[in-house]
């Protein structure tokens, strides 16, 4: 079996408010937008600070906190859509500088909102398979730095950040069954399509998409629409897939820790689902979207301030850019 | 799928503009307050009230409200 063994996570140290960002777009109706998305403040990276710098960070904290040595870890999973290089993986860098053994294996993989679940999924399978007995799981994002300097609407969801999670042969939270799933055909609608192999260079092209917003290039584009009727398929649908596969009914889950996209999705999620508003994360008022750590912040947070603890069933879940999603229950032990 | 409900409804998406405001030959997208943010209440709307999925396009290619309950309840 596998736990989870210890979580930190690491927001990079400037912070960019609503009143900052108002000045910039001072036609904004600032204080409707917070009020719906639920973001007040979030944390941006430095211009020579990447996602690789963050990840660093918050796995020192995990060590720091926790007491762990980096001797101990014999697998490092990276999630990241911003990567130092085409190659290396950053994972590889980073059991450099983090003094893990050479006898470590490591990797990165590519996901964004769904990736705290996948991480999960593959350290389970690691650790299930007798390949690894402590992985470290990173995420890491900077996805301000694909935000275009125009792009209000996304430049007040997203905030930069990365979390670290220990999942070992044993810990203090059970990982149970995983659903997860995938559907590349919306892939475009939240997409950054230039700087890769498909169009290494720039274009500077832009154009305005069906809903009358513009659509750059070079840029993270996000059909809000499409994202959000993709969520509310998939998402109730997966819930009942989890209780199913751990066999548990919906009563019997304490607590849910849901990717933080924006509070005005998350409480349209909350009432399809119809789950009670006292068992339901909200937080992202002062960090923001931050994509695949969301999750992970989530949860370190209800831990210590004891929302969830001993003996509670608890489910996560993530979902977006992919299309991609994954959910699972944690058993916190007694 | 009613049309006086279906405007009781949308006109629950806004939170300053007057239910008084909207009737059905309400040009939605002159309104003061709408915005994306608000086609995502629709969107919601759609999918949670009516059980129908509508895009941001669609929304945009309607006119007055009644456009919009016509699209919806056609689907």
């Amino acid at each position: 079996m596998a736990y989870i063994k210890a979580i930190s996570y690491y927001l990079p140290e400037h912070i960019v408010t609503n009143e900052e960002l108002l000045k910039e777009f001072p036609e904004w109706s600032v204080d409707k937008v917070a009020a719906k998305v639920g973001v007040n403040s979030r944390h941006v990276a430095a211009a020579d600070e990447t996602a690789t710098d963050l990840a660093e960070k918050a796995a020192r904290k995990l060590f720091r906190e926790n007491g762990v040595s980096p001797n101990d870890i014999d697998f490092v999973l990276l999630c990241t859509q911003s990567p130092d290089y085409f190659l290396p993986s950053s994972a590889c860098i980073l059991q450099d500088r983090l003094g893990i053994p050479t006898s470590a294996g490591a990797f990165d993989y590519n996901l964004g909102c769904s990736g705290c679940i996948y991480g999960l999924a593959v350290a389970k399978g690691l650790i299930a398979g007798g390949i690894a007995k402590n992985v470290l799981i990173l995420t890491a994002e900077t996805y301000n730095k694909y935000l275009h300097p125009t792009d209000k609407s996304d430049r007040s969801i997203f905030g930069d950040g990365a979390a670290a999670c220990l999942v070992s042969t044993d810990g203090f939270a059970e990982i149970g069954e995983f659903v997860l799933g995938t559907d590349g055909s919306g892939a475009n609608n939240l997409i950054v399509k230039t700087g890769a192999a498909r169009q290494r260079t720039a274009t500077g092209v832009s154009v305005t998409d069906d809903e009358g917003h513009t659509w750059y290039d070079d840029y993270l584009y996000m059909n809000g629409g499409a994202i959000f009727n993709f969520t509310l398929d998939a998402v109730p649908a997966m819930m009942t897939e989890v209780l199913a596969k751990n066999n548990i009914q919906k009563e019997d889950v304490d607590y849910y820790v849901f990717h933080q996209a924006n509070k005005f999705m998350l409480n349209t999620i909350r009432k399809v689902c119809v789950l009670p508003k006292d068992k339901f994360y909200v937080n992202l008022e002062e960090t923001g979207n931050t994509v695949s750590s969301t999750v992970m912040i989530g949860l370190r947070d209800c831990l210590d301030n004891g929302t969830i603890h001993e003996g509670m069933q608890v489910m996560c879940a993530g979902f977006g850019v992919g299309l991609s999603w994954g959910g699972v229950m944690l058993k916190l032990s007694r | 799928m009613e049309l006086n409900e279906f405007i009781a409804n949308f006109a629950n998406q806004f939170d300053d503009t007057d239910a008084s405001e909207i009737t059905a030959s309400t040009a939605f997208h002159d309104l003061d307050e709408w915005s994306s943010l608000t086609g995502m209440g629709v969107i919601a709307m759609a999918k949670t009230v009516y059980g129908k999925t509508i895009t941001g396009a669609e929304i945009r290619s309607c006119d007055t409200v009644e456009n919009l309950f016509n699209l919806i309840s056609n689907k």
